[in-house]
């Protein structure tokens, strides 16, 4: 026969402070657990989103980054002949031939840290390669003008960014003529001009990328193989989805350790915590259990009891943890991406599954640390807990 | 000191109770303790910098290179007295997965700007001699292997093709901040393979006093700025500087995680300590009547409590100290020179203080005024 539950939820509140110190303990390794989690989730959200499955960005070969490339106009109008390239509403090729270049920025809240934001030159087309790309406030810059759009995450972080501001880079001055999203990738954290404007300024008559839709997605394949095969240029061709999400694989594996690492030596604590107040429980209640052990209790009822009863403070906890990691959901920060040694801003991701982890995680440090205390209960010799 | 057997007496009775305890402070330290490692690492690689070197990047962004040609007018500026260069070169060994850092230098003016590259007299002739030999970090040694003599083969990612390089001399740094896991080459023969393109990433300058530092860098400035490539010259504490700050908010997560840390176990050893005390109420009823007084009392239970954090504190503080430097941890190169300072171990040890104040304080008030009839009454 089983305890009824209701026994241990209220051997519970009979100790209120030590069972909500253990509890909080519990939540906090939760909400470190979960936030730390969330860091991660955000940052690879905010690359794996950057990239399309339908579009195709070719670098020179062995290049590891848009930045360590360089390809000649040839092997851009080469591309844009390709049969693979899709092609627009106006019948001209989808492609956008790219200027990468970092430009450094100070902060709008501390002019000493500076930044390397990324400025991207790209052809008019892009704005429909890049379909996830979205203009929310001003025109499109011209071609021909020395304009700039700028990403939504970069407007709050950085001066002079506003729509109508000039920023000064590249020993010219840009107007700002609009603002853009791109559903949280990336790309919020760039500048876009024209390719033919910033080509001058930066580094000569080089793109770095080229990137182009593919007429079918699902010959990704065989365009890759046509590109680099053919003898007239020496590229690597990257599903562009795919490339994103590998840049951002170093940070991602770091910050995934990190979360590990800290959560479990934390969790560690954490469960000695609940192996203490269960113990301290147990002999505080020798008798009440010799009881139940008289009238009939096996030893297996009881130690699943006091299983639960551990497993109810975790997840009292559990739920704690969760409420103190909501309030970060949203909030923004930034680090450099040292794969591609650019700025780039994100947001912690408190996902539901995450929370669900975080609440499993809790019931686990309570059963892990009542495991041995409710043995003891189980174990316990009626007669002399008696006396 | 007479009553140290009681106090040690009382820890003995719980033993799991309290081994635990101690446990948990001393993982809650030894977390601390590298978290912060991490901020001060940090911190030490931004103030890294001869006070007589300034840099001279390009003042479009550190992507893009400076003239070669920019050296002989740098040497010509009143106070500078050495002037060399370096280029990233950004090479990948292997699989790629293991990074560090290579670039190309000037050989003879790189290493005489750098008296914290230390190597062996013999070494150095034979990696000065041999252009097309390289310069390596004792850390890369053990690391992948590599054997003085050895040649290995780095594949180009921004300067294409496969570079082979003689390993003639290995380094090893006084100041931890430059890292020992760096390969450095010769840049007369990088130039010569992508071209002669005369091109260097950044100048390193030596100036004759540091109070002249803001006056030659404006005059460096100057110098280039109507030219195609202006330069940006700072001293070489902000250039590093400049890298640290790339790293963003990390210092106020790493203190954020660290405070929740501390938090949590002070939660676990409070309880722990509360328990305790609350099951020898009927005792201290006991040693009252003896004639123990309430401050006598009072301090009995602050010192076990002491007992526990101090104890916790040691273990965690040295572990931390002993593992980072035993397993000569530097972060995958990304924190060179991580090594849990004083400063850390002094503050972690004034957590530990704050922790026993904080669990000890409820029990021991609770021990010295506790009415002793109505304790005695529960003694059976």
């Amino acid at each position: 026969m089983k305890v009824p539950i209701l026994y241990n939820v209220r051997s519970v509140l009979q100790r209120p402070v030590s069972t909500a110190l253990t509890a909080l303990g519990v939540g906090l390794v939760v909400a470190v657990f979960i936030g730390m989690l969330a860091l991660a989730n955000g940052f690879r959200v905010a690359l794996a989103r950057t990239g399309s499955d339908a579009n195709v960005l070719v670098l020179r070969r062995g290049a590891d980054s848009e930045l360590s490339s360089g390809l000649g106009r040839d092997v851009a109008s080469m591309i844009a002949a390709s049969p693979h390239v899709a092609n627009g509403a106006d019948g001209r090729p989808l492609v956008s031939p790219e200027v990468y270049v970092l430009v450094p920025f100070a902060k709008v809240f501390d002019t000493t840290q500076v930044a390397n934001v990324v400025a991207r030159g790209v052809s008019d087309q892009a704005w429909t390669v890049r379909s996830n790309v979205k203009v929310v406030a001003g025109q499109r810059p011209a071609s021909g003008r020395a304009e700039i759009c700028v990403g939504q995450r970069l407007t709050t972080r950085f001066p002079h960014t506003g729509i109508g501001a000039t920023l000064r880079f590249a020993g010219r001055d840009w107007t700002v003529t609009c603002h853009f999203t791109a559903a949280g990738s990336a790309f919020e954290s760039e500048i876009w001009g024209e390719n033919e404007q910033f080509m001058p300024v930066f580094r000569g008559q080089f793109f770095q990328s080229i990137t182009f839709r593919l007429k079918d997605p699902a010959a990704f394949d065989e365009a890759r193989r046509a590109l680099e095969g053919d003898r007239r240029m020496t590229v690597d061709a990257h599903r562009e989805s795919e490339f994103y999400a590998q840049q951002s694989q170093l940070l991602g594996v770091i910050l995934g350790y990190l979360a590990f690492g800290i959560t479990s030596i934390m969790a560690v604590g954490a469960v000695f915590g609940a192996v203490n107040t269960m113990y301290a429980a147990i002999a505080a209640r020798g008798p009440e259990i010799a009881v139940l052990l008289t009238i009939g209790f096996k030893p297996l009822s009881i130690l699943t009891s006091f299983l639960v009863e551990s497993a109810i403070i975790a997840a009292v906890g559990g739920v704690v943890g969760c409420l103190l990691a909501l309030p970060i959901n949203g909030i923004v920060t930034s680090t450099t991406n040292w794969a591609s040694f650019s700025e780039i801003a994100f947001s912690f991701r408190v996902t539901p599954l995450l929370l669900f982890w975080g609440l499993v995680f809790a019931v686990v440090m309570g059963v892990v640390g009542g495991f041995f205390p409710a043995l003891r209960a189980a174990r316990l010799q009626v007669v002399q807990a008696l006396r | 000191m007479k009553y140290l057997p009681l106090v040690l007496a009382n820890l003995g009775r719980h033993k799991l109770r309290t081994a635990l305890t101690i446990l948990s402070v001393a993982l809650a330290l030894f977390l601390f303790a590298s978290l912060r490692t991490v901020v001060t690492t940090l911190a030490a690689t931004a103030q890294f910098g001869g006070a007589r070197r300034l840099v001279a990047t390009n003042a479009t962004g550190i992507v893009f290179p400076l003239p070669l040609a920019y050296a002989n007018r740098l040497k010509a500026v009143p106070g500078v007295e050495g002037v060399s260069w370096a280029n990233w070169f950004g090479g990948r060994y292997g699989d790629g997965k293991r990074f560090f850092a290579n670039f190309a230098v000037d050989p003879e003016s790189y290493l005489a700007m750098y008296p914290e590259i230390v190597i062996p007299p013999d070494q150095k002739e034979a990696f000065l001699r041999d252009r097309s030999s390289a310069l390596i970090g004792k850390r890369l040694l053990s690391q992948f292997g590599w054997k003085l003599g050895q040649n290995v083969t780095l594949q180009g990612t921004i300067f294409p093709g496969d570079w082979t390089f003689t390993i003639r001399a290995v380094y090893t740094p006084t100041d931890p901040v430059i890292g020992d896991d760096v390969l450095l080459f010769h840049h007369a023969m990088f130039d010569e393979r992508i071209g002669r393109a005369g091109i260097a990433g950044w100048y390193i300058v030596q100036i004759d006093n540091p109070d002249h530092a803001p006056a030659i860098a404006k005059a460096i400035d100057d110098l280039f700025r109507n030219s195609s490539a202006p330069t940006k010259t700072g001293t070489e504490r902000e250039f590093q500087a400049s890298f640290a700050t790339m790293w963003g908010n990390v210092s106020l997560l790493m203190g954020t995680i660290g405070l929740a840390v501390v938090f949590a176990i002070l939660l676990v050893t409070a309880n722990a300590m509360m328990m305790s005390a609350r099951e020898r109420t009927g005792e201290v009823a006991v040693l009252k009547t003896i004639g123990f007084s309430d401050r006598k009392l009072f301090a009995l239970v602050m010192v076990e409590a002491g007992v526990l954090a101090l104890t916790g504190a040691a273990i965690g503080l040295g572990g931390a100290k002993l593992l980072y430097q035993a397993t000569n941890f530097n972060g995958m190169g990304f924190l060179p020179g991580f090594n849990v300072t004083a400063a850390t171990l002094l503050l972690g040890g004034a957590v530990a203080v704050a922790l026993m104040l904080a669990s000890g304080l409820v029990p021991a008030v609770r021990a010295a005024r506790l009415p002793v009839v109505e304790a005695l009454r529960h003694v059976e």
